[in-house]
């Protein structure tokens, strides 16, 4: 903020930045604040109308208005991807009601907002992931009533958690659940990590960043503070264990990242590359090459020239 | 254990003046007995005479207007269970009762297989270990005459008299002190009925379960219990072992009740 961009309606300009008003972002900090204070708590909160619908990621971008400021590098992620549609339009949304600058660069971002997946490149110190959970709740399923799991969290029960867990085993030989896989927070609460599949799980665990969950439907919010234990269920004799992959990334040849399966044609070829593409486009400048590097796919403005 | 032992050992569930009010309306009023280890209790009565209102006081769901339930919890010996915290009542419902549900809709989890309703106590209890749940349950459906293969099916997938042994097994596989059982063979055609009962009757006697049954069915009652509570308007009107109360009843609405029973 330079003196000659001050405006003669500065105070007005400032009343509604990042779209909520004032009051409503207080409101959303205190309950931010409430749940770092109960790592894996849902604290609930005001959750207001969005200009987008209920699972598009309200809560998200609530807990993102409530926390951005002008000095803030905003990026955002879908499934990994930072071109997503859903990822540009709330991207473009912050930047031009935040005023703040976009990156897709992992590291350079101080807010990320994410669907589905936590960045391959670890979060450092200062960084915020904010999290779109549509439902908060990991007993929800197994339970119906709300009175009946706040009394669960409340007093520690969560043998049926547990359920859904040996229902898997006896259905598939393992714990065959992937995404939105239940951990426990400082051995404390249970907690749904939001559906980021169980690959993602493990780096929750005594991450740097703070890590804040919105559900902006089911107005809760929760959060894990930096340097936090976050433990996987499991059985003594069914072990947690994350997806694994025969193959690398075809584009960048990543050995130990999250990938997609890609169908190529209708012949049964596919490839697989880097969910999260920032990640595999870095890789790829640093001269990792994969079996199909040079693909179309690897090359999107080549693509929209067509 | 004989009926000497079971009147020599200390009391497992003691019930002192219990009243339950709905407003001005009466739940029940006055009751007050006491109950040994092994011991099975039958609550008999016609619709409306508050024998679920009274099971719903001693299984700690409804708070009494008024008197006491103690119980000789493995935590925490004789204890008030309204004077326990909410936490520990909870933990002492989950470990020492087992409560079978006239509906088993009401009783098993309808979403999630027969077996993990039957281990889902045990999960329940902290256990960790998939292979050996999955043996007790094995076991425990060997037990109430279940096909073993059929362990993950879904609750809607087996009749209602399977329905009903499934929720027995989830009810007893955790060792409870005491068992609740509100009208456990309704809704079932008397063959197996009949069957039920007379699994029922068996594990109870293996195990030395203490058995509450609440019933309006005097066949059940003949079957399954050692001593009666027959209630009317909320107040016990009469009580004794069972042959004594349904072969030589002394109150006039017990002698209506016993003559009313249907004869083939």
């Amino acid at each position: 903020m330079s003196a000659a961009a001050t405006r003669p309606n500065e105070a007005e300009r400032y009343y509604n930045y990042a779209y909520l008003d004032e009051q409503t972002k207080r409101m959303i900090r205190r309950a931010i604040l409430k749940a770092l204070a109960i790592p894996g708590y849902q604290a609930p909160f005001g959750s207001r109308e969005m200009p987008v619908p209920y699972g598009w990621g309200t809560g998200g971008i609530q807990l993102t208005a409530a926390i951005i400021g002008p000095d803030d590098v905003y990026k955002c992620i879908d499934q990994g991807a930072d071109d997503t549609t859903n990822a540009v339009s709330i991207r473009k949304f912050f930047a031009r009601v935040a005023d703040v600058a976009t990156t897709e660069d992992t590291a350079e971002a101080t807010i990320i907002q994410t669907r589905h997946r936590i960045p391959e490149q670890p979060l450092k110190a200062g960084q915020v992931l904010v999290f779109q959970v549509p439902q908060p709740e990991p007993l929800r399923g197994l339970e119906a009533r709300e009175t009946e799991t706040r009394a669960m969290h409340a007093y520690e029960e969560y043998g049926l958690q547990y359920v859904s867990l040996y229902e898997n085993i006896s259905a598939f030989g393992r714990i065959a659940a992937t995404a939105g896989y239940p951990v426990m927070v400082e051995e404390r609460y249970l907690m749904s990590p939001s559906p980021i599949p169980k690959f993602d799980n493990p780096k929750m665990d005594d991450n740097e960043a703070i890590l804040l969950f919105g559900a902006g439907r089911e107005k809760r919010i929760y959060a894990i503070p930096p340097h936090t234990r976050v433990r996987s269920l499991d059985f003594e004799d069914y072990p947690f264990e994350v997806q694994t992959w025969e193959e690398n990334c075809a584009l960048c040849g990543a050995e130990d990242s999250y990938l997609d399966e890609v169908v190529l044609d209708d012949a049964g070829n596919r490839m697989f590359v880097c969910s999260d593409s920032h990640h595999c486009g870095q890789r790829r400048a640093e001269g990792h090459v994969g079996p199909m590097a040079g693909h179309q796919l690897a090359n999107p403005v080549a693509e929209d020239g067509q | 254990m004989s009926a000497v032992e079971r009147l020599a050992s200390e009391p497992l569930l003691r019930v002192a003046d219990l009243s339950r009010w709905y407003g001005s309306i009466v739940g029940c009023r006055d009751v007050s007995f006491e109950m040994h280890p092994g011991e099975v209790l039958g609550i008999v009565g016609e619709s409306g005479s508050g024998k679920t209102t009274l099971l719903k006081c001693l299984s700690g769901h409804l708070e009494p207007t008024s008197g006491k339930v103690e119980f000789d919890t493995r935590r925490h010996g004789m204890s008030d269970i309204y004077g326990l915290s909410e936490p520990d009542r909870r933990r002492m419902q989950r470990e020492d009762w087992g409560f079978v549900h006239q509906n088993p809709r009401d009783g098993l989890r309808m979403r999630v297989s027969g077996g993990a309703n039957v281990a889902e106590p045990l999960m329940n209890l902290g256990r960790r270990h998939y292979g050996e749940m999955r043996s007790a349950t094995i076991a425990w459906l060997e037990r109430v005459e279940l096909d073993t293969s059929r362990i993950d099916d879904k609750p809607r997938n087996f009749s209602g008299g399977m329905q009903q042994r499934i929720q027995v097994a989830r009810n007893l596989i955790h060792g409870p002190k005491l068992v609740f059982m509100d009208e456990p063979t309704g809704g079932l055609d008397v063959s197996v009925q009949a069957r039920l009962l007379d699994l029922m009757r068996e594990l109870v006697r293996d195990l030395g379960l203490a058995v509450i049954i609440v019933t309006h069915d005097m066949a059940v009652a003949r079957l399954m219990a050692d001593r009666l509570l027959v209630m009317r308007r909320g107040e016990v009107v009469e009580t004794g072992l069972t042959d004594q109360v349904l072969d030589d009843p002394q109150h006039a609405y017990t002698q209506l009740l016993v003559s009313s029973v249907l004869q083939i």
